[in-house]
C-alpha cells in the first residue's frame, strides 16, 4: 500500500514533537553548554574563555551553598516520602476501612501547588505569629522553634513542607503496589509463622521493589526542580542559607545578569542528572528488543 | 473457615477486604492512632488557611494560630480577591485568576492534541526515528528546566513573541509533550493491534483511523491527561514568571508577590485568602474527580 504516501501523513503528524525535540530540547541543551563557555554578562557574547566560568562556579558560595542545601533537601524529601508514603500505605491497607476518606485526606496536597504549600508552611512556622507563639499562649512560655529564621535551619524545614506535600504520592503507588502482592505470599510466610512486620521487611518491601524504583526516580526528579517551594517558604534566606541549584540557575540569568555562570551552573545540573539517568533509561526501555512495539 | 485467608491483610486484588476485627487488640489501637494522628498533620495547614482568612488583623496579632476566630469576617476574601497590592498594583488575585484561566485553557487543548498525535504515531505507525525521538521526549521528562530557559527566552525575543500569551502557551505544550506522549504511548500499546490492522486493511488513512477508531476508545486515558494538565499547569510557577510577561501573570506567580513582596505590616488573613483562591481549581478538579486522579498521578508516574 503506497508507502510514501503514508510515511509524508506520520511525518507531518510528528513534524511538531519533532520540532520541539529538536529545537526546544537538543538545540537550547546545545546552545546553552556553548554560553557556558563564554563570558557573557547581561547579553550573549560569542567568544570563547574554556572552563573559566566552571572555575568561578566552584569558588562562588552561592552555588556551594546550593549544592550543599540540594543534597540534603534530596536526601531527606526522598527518604522522607518513601518511609512516611510506605508506612502510611500498610496501615490503609491493614485497617481496610475509611480507605477512601484516608486516601482523599492523604492525597489532596498533591493537589496544591509548591508554591501555595511553601506559603501555608512559612505562616505556621514563622516564629513571631505561628506555631511557637501559639504554643508559647497554651503556658509553655520558653518554647522556642525558629528553625525558618535560622541559616543552618531553614532548608530542613523546606523538606519538610516537601514531604507533607508529596508524599501522598508515594502512599498511592505503594497502595497499589500493595494491592498486587500474591496473596499465597502471605499465606506461606504465615504457615511459617513469620511475625507480621519480618513479613513486611523482608518479602513485601523486595517484592515493591519497583514501585520504590518509580517513586524515587519521580521524587528525584522534583527535587532537582525544586524552585517554587524555595522561592515561597524562605526565598533562599535567611540570607542564601537556603538557596538550590534550580534558583542559583534563574536568579543569574535573569537578576544578577551572569549568563555565562548561570550557564555553566545549567550544565553542571545536566551533567548530573544525565549520569544518573542513562544507565536506567538503558534498562528501562532500549535493552530488550529494540523496536519491539510493546518494548516498554 | 481459614484463619490464615483472614489474617492477610487483603483477600482480593483491587479491594480492602482485609480482616475484619473482632475486638481492639493493642496493635489495632496503635494502627487508629498512627491514622489518625497522619491524618490530623494533613489536614492542618488546611485548617489553618482557613481560620486565618476568618480572622481580623487584630486577633491574628495575638498569636493564636490555632485557635478559632472569635468573630469570623469574610473581609478579608473580598480584599484577596479584588483589592490586594501586586507592588504598586492593586486590583488583587482576580487579575491572576483570569490570566491563569487564558493560559489553561489553549495549553490543556494543545498539549494534550499534540501528546495525543504523536503517541498514536509512535504506538501504532512506527515510522523511521521513532525510536530517537522517544528517547529524548523521555530524556527531556527528567531534564532540569534551568538548560531550556534562557535559549528559549532568546529565541522568543527574536520572533517578537517573548512575554505574550502565545509564549506561555507553546512554552506548557513544550514541556508537557513528554508526558503526555507517554501517556498516550502506554495507552494505545494495550490497544491490540489487530484492531489497528484490520481498519488498515479497510482502507483507513493516518487521519481517518485516528479521528474514527482511536480517539473514540481514548476516553480514559483523554480525562486523565486533562487531569493531569489541568493542576500541572495551574499549579506553574516557573513558566509564567519567565515567560507570561506582566500582562498574563499567572495566579501563582501573582499569589507570591502579594504576600512575599509587601511592604508595611504583612495582613496574614488576606494572603491566606489568597492561597486558599489559588489552590481552589485544582482542588475542586481533585474532589470531583476522585479516584481518576490516582490513576492520573499513577499514569504520569512514568513507568512504561
Amino acid at each position: 500500500m503506497q508507502p510514501r504516501f503514508r510515511n509524508w501523513h506520520v511525518q507531518l503528524a510528528l513534524l511538531p514533537a519533532w520540532l520541539i525535540v529538536v529545537f526546544a530540547y537538543l538545540g537550547t541543551m546545545v546552545f546553552t553548554v556553548r554560553m557556558s563557555f563564554t563570558s557573557s554578562k547581561g547579553i550573549p557574547i560569542m567568544d570563547d574563555v574554556g572552563l573559566r566560568q566552571y572555575d568561578r562556579l566552584f569558588h562562588t558560595d552561592r552555588w556551594t551553598i546550593s549544592v550543599e542545601n540540594i543534597l540534603i533537601f534530596g536526601l531527606l524529601f526522598i527518604l522522607g516520602c518513601l518511609v512516611l508514603g510506605f508506612l502510611l500505605a500498610v496501615f490503609v491497607d491493614r485497617l481496610a476501612r475509611f480507605e477512601n476518606t484516608l486516601r482523599t485526606i492523604f492525597l489532596y496536597p498533591l493537589a496544591m501547588s509548591f508554591v501555595v504549600t511553601g506559603l501555608v508552611w512559612q505562616w505556621i512556622l514563622n516564629p513571631a505569629l505561628g506555631l511557637q507563639a501559639n504554643v508559647r499562649n497554651w503556658g509553655w512560655t520558653s518554647f522556642t522553634f525558629d528553625w525558618l529564621e535560622q541559616g543552618d535551619r531553614a532548608i530542613y524545614l523546606v523538606a519538610f513542607a516537601g514531604i507533607w506535600q508529596s508524599c501522598g504520592l508515594v502512599m498511592a503507588i505503594m497502595l497499589a503496589g500493595l494491592r498486587g502482592v500474591d496473596q499465597e505470599l502471605w499465606k506461606a510466610a504465615r504457615i511459617d509463622g513469620i511475625p507480621t512486620w519480618r513479613i513486611y521487611l523482608h518479602i513485601i518491601i523486595p517484592a515493591l521493589a519497583p514501585m520504590f524504583i518509580t517513586a524515587t526516580l519521580l521524587l528525584a526528579t522534583a527535587v532537582v526542580r525544586s524552585y517554587d517551594i524555595v522561592v515561597a517558604m524562605t526565598a533562599g534566606g535567611p540570607g542564601i542559607s537556603s538557596e538550590v541549584p534550580a534558583k542559583f540557575v534563574i536568579d543569574f540569568l535573569f537578576t544578577r545578569q551572569n549568563i555565562g555562570l548561570a550557564t555553566a551552573a545549567a550544565t553542571v545540573m545536566l551533567i548530573t542528572v544525565l549520569v544518573v539517568l542513562m544507565p536506567w533509561l538503558y534498562l528501562q526501555y532500549f535493552r530488550s528488543a529494540p523496536g519491539a512495539r510493546r518494548a516498554a | 473457615m481459614s484463619a490464615l485467608a483472614e489474617l492477610g491483610p487483603a483477600s482480593g486484588a483491587a479491594e480492602p477486604a482485609g480482616p475484619k476485627p473482632k475486638r481492639l487488640t493493642a496493635g489495632r489501637l496503635g494502627l487508629y492512632a498512627f491514622l489518625i494522628i497522619a491524618a490530623l498533620f494533613f489536614l492542618l495547614p488546611f485548617y489553618v488557611m482557613v481560620i486565618t482568612s476568618l480572622k481580623p488583623m487584630s486577633e491574628i496579632r495575638y498569636g493564636n494560630l490555632f485557635g478559632w476566630p472569635a468573630a469570623p469576617t469574610i473581609a478579608a476574601w473580598l480584599k484577596a480577591w479584588a483589592s490586594a497590592c501586586t507592588g504598586v498594583t492593586c486590583n488583587g488575585i482576580e487579575v491572576g485568576f483570569f490570566n491563569s484561566m487564558k493560559i489553561l485553557i489553549p495549553s490543556v487543548i494543545l498539549s494534550i492534541a499534540i501528546g495525543a498525535v504523536t503517541g498514536y504515531a509512535l504506538s501504532f505507525w512506527r515510522p523511521r526515528g521513532a525510536n530517537v525521538l522517544f528517547a529524548v521526549l523521555l530524556l527531556g521528562a527528567f531534564m532540569p528546566y534551568q538548560v531550556f530557559l534562557y535559549p528559549l527566552v532568546r529565541v522568543f525575543s527574536m520572533i517578537y513573541l517573548y512575554s505574550t500569551l502565545i509564549c506561555i502557551v507553546i512554552v506548557h505544550t513544550i514541556f508537557g509533550l513528554p508526558v503526555m506522549t507517554l501517556l498516550f504511548r502506554n495507552f494505545y500499546a494495550g490497544i491490540p493491534i489487530d484492531l489497528f490492522k484490520a481498519a488498515r486493511v479497510d482502507g483507513g488513512a493516518f487521519w481517518s483511523i485516528f479521528l474514527q477508531l482511536i480517539i473514540p476508545m481514548s476516553t480514559p486515558i483523554l480525562i486523565v491527561a486533562v487531569i493531569l494538565q489541568i493542576t500541572g499547569i495551574w499549579n506553574d510557577f516557573l513558566f509564567g514568571l519567565v515567560f507570561a510577561g506582566r500582562e498574563n501573570m499567572p495566579m501563582t506567580v501573582q499569589l507570591n508577590n502579594i504576600v512575599n513582596t509587601t511592604t508595611g505590616e504583612r495582613e496574614y488573613n488576606v494572603n491566606m485568602a489568597a492561597t486558599i483562591l489559588t489552590a481552589l481549581v485544582p482542588l475542586v478538579v481533585y474532589f470531583i474527580s476522585g479516584r481518576w486522579f490516582v490513576r492520573g498521578i499513577a499514569a504520569g508516574a512514568v513507568k512504561g
